[in-house]
């Protein structure tokens, strides 16, 4: 009955399934986040890979160094003004497919820091797929919020996504780079003109267009 | 003799008595309180004050503990000052250097030649207050970023800054 059962008959070794549906298996089945602790929530973050919340029972424990290997970027503290451009660039070396969960209430809202130095939530910087609140969250939260992500990530298509470099990345200027001077950068009035954290990425854009 | 602020604590520190007899004009008035001494130093004898205060036998402050900039609000006059808080590791004793300024102009001979760890101190008091340190060797943002604008401790700077954060 029906076409399936034909092929499962005939060639019994033979699996037939939507190419979304083993694609996004494989995807969720081992997201790799990058390492990168912000605040008290990343101590929270490394408690959920221990042997008492073992993350690992989710496939998502590899935390990776290089962003270059990862998938997921767990957002785990308050940013602030001067890590946010540290931050947008370490999110374009990410390769695609890549996500974002916004951990705690800091990195969600800004939190309880409502002030100047504080960037009032990490989605002005980068796409947040999941949201966790909390102050800060508790393990079992942000393994929860991992169980949501793959379930996100079942829903996507593989047309959705193009791995395609682009030229953001290469644009990115971090602060805290001029040059050492002899004490005259007091008195310039010039500033950087590369503002690289308001790059829409190529996400946004696609939403708004 | 010194000027207390507080009749309870009017033990002169030996220490203030013995520059103020060498040196009377590097000394504009003297603060004992809460145990602490503190020596309001005239702006153009800050680095004679230092450099003497550091190979003084008697003082040897040989250790700058902290450099922090205060600003007493914006209609004080005069509006901002600079705190030396200087420790000597041999003699065990402390002593606050305090410098004033006005708010037109915030400029102070850097310190950076007498010890050298005032260098990022004074980058930070530049960088929240504004404050200029003149012959510093390297007087760039320390905390902030290097496209900030305003001073963000100054008491008139909006808690949440005058840029609203946004994605254009």
């Amino acid at each position: 009955m029906g076409l399936e059962n034909v092929i499962a008959e005939a060639l019994p070794e033979v699996l037939t399934t939507r190419l979304d549906s083993l694609i996004n298996w494989a995807r969720k089945s081992s997201l790799w986040p990058a390492t990168f602790g912000l605040a008290c929530c990343a101590i929270e973050m490394m408690n959920a890979t221990t042997s008492r919340n073992d993350l690992a029972r989710f496939g998502a424990e590899v935390f990776r160094a290089s962003p270059r290997q990862a998938d997921v970027m767990i957002v785990s503290g308050r940013v602030s003004r001067k890590m946010a451009p540290v931050l947008r660039r370490i999110y374009d070396q990410m390769p695609e497919p890549k996500w974002v969960i916004s951990m705690g209430a800091c990195a969600t809202s800004g939190g309880v820091f409502d002030n100047y130095a504080i960037v009032q939530g990490v989605d002005k910087i980068v796409p947040v797929d999941v949201y966790i609140p909390g102050c800060p969250p508790r393990p079992e939260m942000l393994i929860h919020a991992v169980m949501m992500l793959q379930d996100k990530v079942m829903k996507e298509s593989v047309r959705d996504r193009r791995d395609v470099p682009e030229e953001e990345a290469r644009e990115a200027v971090v602060p805290g780079t001029l040059p050492v001077t002899d004490g005259s950068t007091a008195r310039q009035n010039t500033l950087p003109e590369s503002r690289p954290y308001t790059i829409a990425s190529r996400h946004e854009r696609r939403r708004s267009s | 003799m010194p000027e207390q602020s507080s009749s309870s604590e009017t033990t002169p520190s030996p220490l203030v008595t013995a520059l103020q007899r060498e040196h009377p004009e590097w000394i504009s008035e003297v603060v004992y309180a809460f145990g602490e001494t503190t020596i309001i130093v005239p702006r153009e004898h800050l680095i004679a004050v230092c450099s003497f205060l550091k190979t003084w036998p008697e003082g040897q402050f040989n250790f700058l503990a902290d450099v922090c900039g205060a600003d007493r609000g914006v209609e004080e006059e005069p509006r901002f000052e600079v705190n030396y808080h200087l420790f000597s590791t041999t003699k065990y004793h402390r002593i606050r250097l305090k410098v004033v300024l006005n708010e037109e102009d915030t400029h102070v001979p850097s310190v950076t030649g007498v010890w050298r760890t005032a260098n990022w101190h004074e980058r930070e008091t530049f960088d929240l207050f504004g404050v200029i340190f003149d012959g510093h060797p390297d007087l760039r943002r320390i905390l902030l970023p290097d496209d900030w604008q305003g001073y963000a401790l100054r008491k008139d700077f909006p808690l949440r800054g005058y840029e609203p954060y946004s994605l254009k």
